[in-house]
């Protein structure tokens, strides 16, 4: 292939922009994320949960302070890329954004998730067939998002082919997710709740709903944060007033006669960072 | 707060599921693949009194960065020979299957660690060595030195469970909130 030196000049700064994501993504919390923590370990009247709190506080200080990761699992990287009108969709990009996991996954460091799904021989570097994940929609700006994704929560998420009578049941099908959940996915935990459009768009919509603020929930998600809470789970499943700290939900229309519905379960950690390609 | 120190005795029998403890002393690691190993091989290390913890590391170098607790029911039908070797305390997160509160009975204990507090747990430790480094790094068995490690009794030896507690409390929540039958 002919590389034009503007093309991977673009790769290189690419490659810089999800390091350094990524980076952010694993040691600091966003905002609203912390948020989300402070209000719900304040409003906590269970002993034990207390001190679970505490703990995650006194850890989400300490990453910072050491600067290194929050859990030693730093999940599996997935990436959201806007692409604006003047560049090209190409295999540089993806390119780009390997080479920027690769280079965190020496720097941060990152423990090396990636695995062959049969045997299970590991990538040592964080990539694979088809890892990272890629999304990619237009946008106005060169921009990287990253949202390393943890096992233990990721192994409790659910799709569901509910029947187009059945939008009464999806409280019921978030509540029962986290009923089999209870404290493998490291709670309190966010759910991102994708409804509608086909088997596929609705888990790619659980997921993208992670990435809207999290501190913050309509009447709708609230009343399914409500249906979660009141299971009791808890902080790490040890009881407490708080499993979910937030629901979020993102729809798609679908076909008349199905009725998808997908929650992605998110740990307490919900690490997202986004960086704007300097090119 | 009760403090615990490695290598454990017959104190672990008295402490009650939400109990309030902290563990120093050495502990090792073992996911999975420690062990089908450790059960293939035998115990690298002397596992009287010993604690095992749940876990997969970042280390870089002779450098622990981070060690928060893994899932322990992944764990749930591979750890019966530990407890019969003498281990008398097992570290994790989420709580175990049915087989091992009966496996932990009159003998041992499991202690809960907050997930996700890798760089808590990392503040508290240090590396001392390590076994099955074959295994790669998230499934060797690290030998490591902790200093009051914070966790709450999860199982303790007379069958007391309290994730089985909290777990049956919101089976019965679900049903009634759902009008489930």
């Amino acid at each position: 292939m002919m590389v034009n030196p503007a093309d991977s000049t673009l790769s290189d700064a690419l490659a810089n922009a999800t390091e350094r994501a990524l980076a952010e993504a694993e040691i600091r919390l966003p905002p609203d994320v912390l948020a989300a923590l402070r209000r719900a370990a304040a409003a906590e009247r269970n002993e034990i949960a207390q001190q679970e709190f505490a703990n995650i506080l006194e850890n989400i200080a300490l990453a910072e302070e050491r600067q290194v990761p929050i859990c030693q699992d730093t999940g599996v990287p997935v990436v959201y890329l806007t692409l604006p009108p003047d560049v090209p969709f190409s295999p540089l990009l993806f390119e780009g954004i390997r080479e920027g996991v690769r280079r965190a996954t020496v720097s941060i460091p990152l423990r090396p998730n990636v695995v062959d799904p049969l045997t299970r021989e590991n990538t040592g570097d964080n990539t694979g067939v088809g890892m990272p994940a890629v999304h990619v929609t237009p946008g106005d700006r060169l921009t990287v998002t990253v949202l390393p994704k943890g096992a233990g929560s990721e192994n409790t998420s659910r799709i569901g082919m509910l029947l187009p009578s059945q939008a009464a049941e999806i409280p019921r099908f978030i509540a029962e997710t986290m009923l089999l959940a209870g404290g493998r996915p490291c709670p309190p935990v966010f759910l991102g709740v994708g409804i509608g459009g086909t088997f596929d768009t609705a888990a790619a919509l659980a997921k993208e709903a992670l990435l809207l603020p999290l501190d913050t929930m309509d009447d709708y998600e609230r009343e399914l944060c409500d249906a979660v809470n009141a299971l009791g789970i808890g902080p790490m499943g040890l009881g407490g007033d708080t499993t979910a700290l937030a629901v979020k939900v993102k729809r798609a229309d679908c076909h008349t006669a199905s009725l998808p519905v997908a929650v992605n379960v998110q740990c307490w950690a919900c690490r997202r960072a986004t960086v704007e390609v300097e090119r | 707060m009760i403090d615990l120190a490695t290598p454990l005795g017959d104190e672990v029998l008295s402490l009650r599921a939400g109990d309030r403890v902290t563990l120093s002393g050495t502990i090792y690691t073992a996911r999975d693949e420690a062990h089908l190993r450790m059960i293939a091989e035998g115990i690298p290390f002397d596992p009287k009194g010993a604690a095992v913890y749940h876990c997969g590391p970042v280390v870089q170098g002779d450098r622990l960065v981070v060690a928060g607790p893994t899932t322990s029911a992944r764990m749930n039908a591979l750890t019966g020979f530990l407890i019969d070797a003498g281990v008398r305390a097992l570290i994790g997160k989420g709580g175990m299957g049915r087989e091992v509160v009966e496996q932990l009975r009159g003998r041992a204990v499991y202690l809960a660690l907050t997930g996700g507090c890798a760089a808590l747990a990392a503040a508290r430790m240090n590396l001392k060595g390590v076994y099955f480094e074959d295994l790669g790094m998230a499934e060797a068995v690290w030998v490591i030195e902790a200093d009051h490690l914070p966790l709450t009794v999860g199982i303790d030896s007379h069958g007391g469970d309290i994730f089985e507690a909290v777990r049956e409390k919101a089976k019965t929540q679900f049903y009634q909130r759902f009008n489930i039958k």
